[in-house]
């Protein structure tokens, strides 16, 4: 099973100009990786991470989106999935990963760890799908989800990371918001 | 104030609340559907070319959305039943609130007697809208008739202007052309 800090490290050593929306666990794993202003982070209402996504890729359809979900954060959303399938923005690749807890809220386990959320992609039109449970397998993918010219869902079967508090106060600092502004340009 | 229908009684036209959207530059419409505001406003919409509108499954969706939007930067403007807006309450205190984020919502008041201020209003669901707002700190407006629609464009420019959220509670029915 893959470790969620050696997937994220993989697509940090290649990520250029992508704005990259994190949540939770993937959020502050990313930003140990990697700090900067293209990095988006939202405080409160737990699931929206691909809405936000959603909203950016329409914004600056001149860049790719990538939106690093987790899977007690998708439960909370899944109609997003359909919404997403019907506006299809070229530029965004939705990635959850999955390792069938709510690793921020005590390691508990999500309602039915068996769910498969390719499938659910897959029934919500998003035609671009893939299922990464190894690393090998998630570097095999890391060419479409930078590059493709396509809506991507990918899940990314992982193994539970650190449990206990982790601190999101200065992903949540205004300062960010405008740095990610900033560097956006008008 | 005579009740929308009967001879004489101020009108509320949706198109007169669409013109002033589109006044404030509005770009993205994100939508649940209410019947409130379904003949009016929506239908009117979803046929307008000058809209991009989404369809979304729940409201939380929009605030995200609409967040993710003003990175463009580009307005929008999300439709939902008063329901809808008690079911996001979260979105609306974590997205548009927390961030200070230029985030504009028509709330429809389903049920609303005509003329009668929300907080008065016989049902429960439609007097606690203004209160919760209130105690969220998101300036709003209840537009009830044609003559109130002017404020709509300037409380959109304004949230813009000081980035904050905005609520624009949609009292009378929008009747449609």
């Amino acid at each position: 099973m893959m470790n969620r800090k050696s997937a994220l490290e993989l697509l940090a050593s290649k990520i250029t100009d992508e704005i990259v929306v994190a949540t939770y666990s993937s959020a502050t794993d990313w930003l140990g990786i990697i700090d900067r202003p293209l990095n988006y982070f939202f405080s409160g209402a737990m699931g929206l991470a691909s809405s936000h996504g959603l909203g950016l890729a329409l914004a600056r359809p001149e860049r790719r989106v990538i939106v690093l979900d987790g899977d007690g954060s998708l439960l909370m959303n899944l109609g997003t999935l359909v919404t997403i399938g019907q506006v299809a923005p070229r530029n965004l690749t939705h990635m959850v990963f999955q390792n069938g807890t709510y690793e921020a809220n005590g390691g508990h386990p999500i309602p039915n760890t068996r769910v498969d959320f390719e499938a659910h992609a897959r029934a919500a039109c998003i035609a671009k799908t893939f299922t990464a449970s190894s690393l090998e397998q998630f570097a095999d993918r890391l060419d479409m989800i930078l590059h493709a010219d396509e809506l991507v869902f990918g899940c990314v079967k992982i193994e539970q990371g650190v449990l206990g508090p982790r601190s999101y106060k200065d992903m949540y600092k205004a300062d960010r918001r405008a740095a990610l502004r900033a560097a956006l340009g008008p | 104030m005579t009740a929308p229908g009967q001879q004489g009684a101020p009108r509320l036209r949706g198109s007169v609340i669409i013109d002033e959207i589109k006044k404030a530059g509005v770009q993205y419409v994100l939508s649940v559907p209410d019947l409130h505001t379904s003949a009016g406003l929506l239908r009117p919409i979803a046929q307008d070319p000058d809209f991009r509108h989404i369809r979304v499954c729940k409201e939380d969706e929009c605030f995200g959305i609409a967040a993710g939007l003003t990175y463009g930067p580009r307005r929008s403007i999300i439709l939902m039943q008063y329901t809808g807006f008690l079911y996001a309450a979260n979105a609306v205190r974590g997205v548009a609130c927390e961030q200070k984020l230029p985030i504009c919502f028509m709330i429809g008041l389903l049920g609303k007697e005509p003329g009668v201020p929300p907080t008065q209003s016989g049902k429960f669901g439609v007097r606690i809208i203004e209160p919760i707002l209130s105690a969220m700190g998101v300036r709003q407006t209840c537009i009830e008739t044609d003559a109130d629609a002017p404020r709509i464009s300037a409380c959109i420019d304004e949230a813009w202007r000081e980035s904050r959220p905005t609520a624009i509670l949609i009292g009378g029915r929008p009747e449609a052309q």
